[in-house]
């Protein structure tokens, strides 16, 4: 890629220009990663008055731990789930909206509204609306015979949460996809159609394969997002419960440090999410550099 | 291969917007007829009628012996070459060529057959394996129309298929669509607002404007004898002059009646008086063109002050600015009515 090179005839101005951004990144990013770093390696008394080095010990008892071992487990089946239903409902919509001539920018305007919900309003919005006492849901899916109470059945539990980080995101894939869909020229769906290829073929076939490189993208996001992006909607649906069964990676962190005061071991679990972004990012960038081949 | 009839077909948008206005047109098996019109006359909307992108408002079209007005484009057994050649980018130039025929579950060695033929035929064989993003934009065309052909369709549309490639390129590219249309003897309806693709590779012209058939007929007799003021405009180049018969002066020829605009080709105003009766025009030189073997003279015609253009063989040595007297044969004006737009001899 070209990029444009920018001449500045003295030093200062261009330090200038940067330093609030850096200013921001060190103050908020940087710094208490390091700090986090540190603490992985401390192990500290529950009053905050004596820390002591421990080297290892943190990370090597996280991987003896079940719970942390099965809280793996579950992430990796929640963010599977969110990703690939959140990815699959938005690619439909898109694909739908695509379509339509007449008030495909209501339609869109609509769609993207949940994205701008916040995390936690969002899960209380489901935990109201699934509330096993008073919400709506459970009383419908008790007409059909079937009893929903996410506060003892952990697969309950479970589907609730995907369902509350999954419609929050369709918005933002919805966006992407749309956008992907309406840069490919209407005329290769037609002569794909001329070339005997019915809807579905000319989408698997032509569509799809020309989307790669959006969904390559939304893929690495939508990944990211179930597992470092989702606390708020897991603290305001479930905490993590009921026994645990919702509490994955990035909820524990918080759980263990803030509500269990056990630094220590919360800082190691940072830091090993801070090393699952960076390897997220990192693939991101080598595939996002050579383009998804087509 | 098939003769494509079409029968008072019209095309309505939304908003009661007629974009074809009742169109009847008969192709023979075999033809190759060139639909020629400024942009917005629905030359590509009556194409991608027959080709069946677009919905047929009313009226019947026939491909061989089938009704298609309710068919989808693959059962037409058509094949159609776009304006951007809508290749499809993540496959080889044989995956191009291919998609057709596996779409339509023919044999693995019918297809490779196939696919060979239509590669040597456009000699495109060295390029089976790249991807279309590697090619230039003649190969492009090549391998648009290697699609085409590699299905042996009834008929081939084309919709402004070279107006993508560079002058001298599309020249090329004329010929060969002309020779390989020939060879294949497939009817073709072919889209162009090009006059002189038009005009060359045209056994039957088709001029449309405002979403009618303004004229129908070979080429030349067309540019010899265009029925209304429209054809007579937009075919041939440079323009040919119009003049209100009020403004040719006294010496004005026995015209049929009616005529109130008469038509005059640029190569039909001369230098030398010809033999017999003659319409001369005095003008000032405003501009002299040389293309090369011939010159264009922009000209100021006294009389009526309105500007002419004439072609003249050769090179001229007029100076821009100085009077020049032209003469005109009446044999060869062509005389109009403007009220109805019609030729009135």
């Amino acid at each position: 890629m070209q990029t444009k090179r920018t001449i500045f005839s003295n030093r200062a101005l261009p330090i200038a220009l940067i330093a609030p951004q850096l200013v921001i990144t060190l103050i908020f990013f940087i710094w208490p990663a390091l700090q986090a770093i540190r603490s992985s390696f401390e192990r500290e008394d529950p009053f905050g008055l004596r820390t002591s080095f421990v080297w290892f010990q943190n990370y090597t008892r996280l991987f003896a731990d079940p719970t942390y071992l099965s809280a793996f487990g579950r992430t990796l089946l929640f963010a599977t789930a969110v990703t690939v239903l959140a990815m699959a409902f938005a690619l439909v919509l898109a694909a739908a909206v695509s379509r339509v001539m007449r008030s495909a920018n209501a339609y869109t305007t609509l769609l993207v509204w949940p994205y701008a919900v916040a995390p936690v309003v969002a899960g209380i919005l489901w935990w109201f609306m699934f509330n096993p006492s008073i919400g709506i849901l459970p009383y419908v899916l008790g007409q059909f015979g079937i009893t929903w109470n996410h506060r003892t059945s952990g697969t309950d539990a479970m589907v609730l949460v995907v369902i509350a980080a999954t419609w929050k995101q369709i918005s933002y894939n919805f966006l992407f996809f749309l956008a992907g869909l309406q840069s490919i020229p209407n005329a290769l769906s037609e002569a794909a159609a001329i070339d005997g290829a019915g809807p579905f073929k000319r989408f698997f076939t032509i569509v799809l394969p020309l989307l790669s490189p959006t969904t390559f993208f939304l893929l690495i996001i939508n990944v990211n997002y179930a597992m470092f992006d989702t606390f708020g909607i897991i603290d305001g649906t479930t905490s993590g419960g009921p026994n645990q069964a919702t509490n994955i990676l990035v909820y524990k962190v918080y759980a263990d440090g803030f509500l269990g005061l056990n630094i220590g071991s919360s800082a190691a679990q940072s830091v090993i999410l801070m090393l699952i972004v960076i390897a997220l990012v990192f693939v991101q960038f080598r595939f996002v550099e050579r383009r998804v081949q087509y | 291969m098939a003769a494509i009839e079409i029968a008072s077909v019209r095309k309505v948008y939304p908003g009661n917007v007629e974009a074809i206005k009742g169109i009847d047109l008969s192709i023979a098996d075999g033809e190759l007829v060139v639909l020629v019109g400024p942009s917005g006359c629905g030359k590509s909307t009556l194409l991608r009628m027959l080709a069946g992108l677009e919905t047929i408002s009313a009226g019947e079209v026939r491909i061989g012996d089938r009704v298609v007005n309710r068919l989808e484009p693959a059962e037409r057994d058509i094949a159609m070459v776009f304006q951007n050649y809508a290749l499809y980018p993540h496959m080889s130039v044989r995956g191009n060529l291919e998609y057709g025929l596996r779409n339509r579950r023919t044999p693995r060695d019918e297809i490779d057959r196939r696919v060979k033929e239509a590669a040597r035929i456009l000699e495109i064989e060295p390029y089976l394996e790249r991807k279309p993003r590697q090619l230039s934009g003649g190969q492009r065309q090549r391998v648009a129309m290697g699609r085409a052909i590699v299905r042996k369709p009834r008929a081939f549309l084309f919709d402004e298929p070279l107006s993508n490639l560079d002058a001298k390129l599309r020249g090329q590219m004329r010929v060969e669509i002309k020779r390989l249309q020939r060879t294949l003897g497939t009817t073709s309806v072919y889209v162009t607002h090009d006059q002189l693709e038009a005009m060359t590779l045209a056994d039957r012209l088709v001029v449309m404007n405002g979403g009618v058939i303004e004229q129908v007929g070979r080429p030349i007799a067309i540019f010899e004898r265009p029925e209304t003021v429209f054809v007579a405009s937009f075919i041939g180049s440079p323009p040919m002059n119009f003049v209100p018969v009020s403004e040719l002066g006294a010496d004005a020829p026995g015209l049929p009646a009616g005529t109130d605009l008469v038509g005059i080709r640029p190569e039909s105003l001369s230098l030398e008086r010809p033999e017999g009766p003659a319409l001369e025009f005095e003008t000032i030189v405003e501009l002299i063109e040389p293309v090369g073997g011939e010159t264009h003279l922009h000209l100021r015609h006294t009389a009526s002050g309105r500007t002419l253009i004439a072609q003249m063989r050769g090179r001229v040595v007029e100076a821009e600015g100085s009077p020049l007297r032209l003469w005109c044969s009446p044999r060869a004006l062509h005389p109009f009515d403007t009220r109805t737009g019609r030729r009135t001899d």
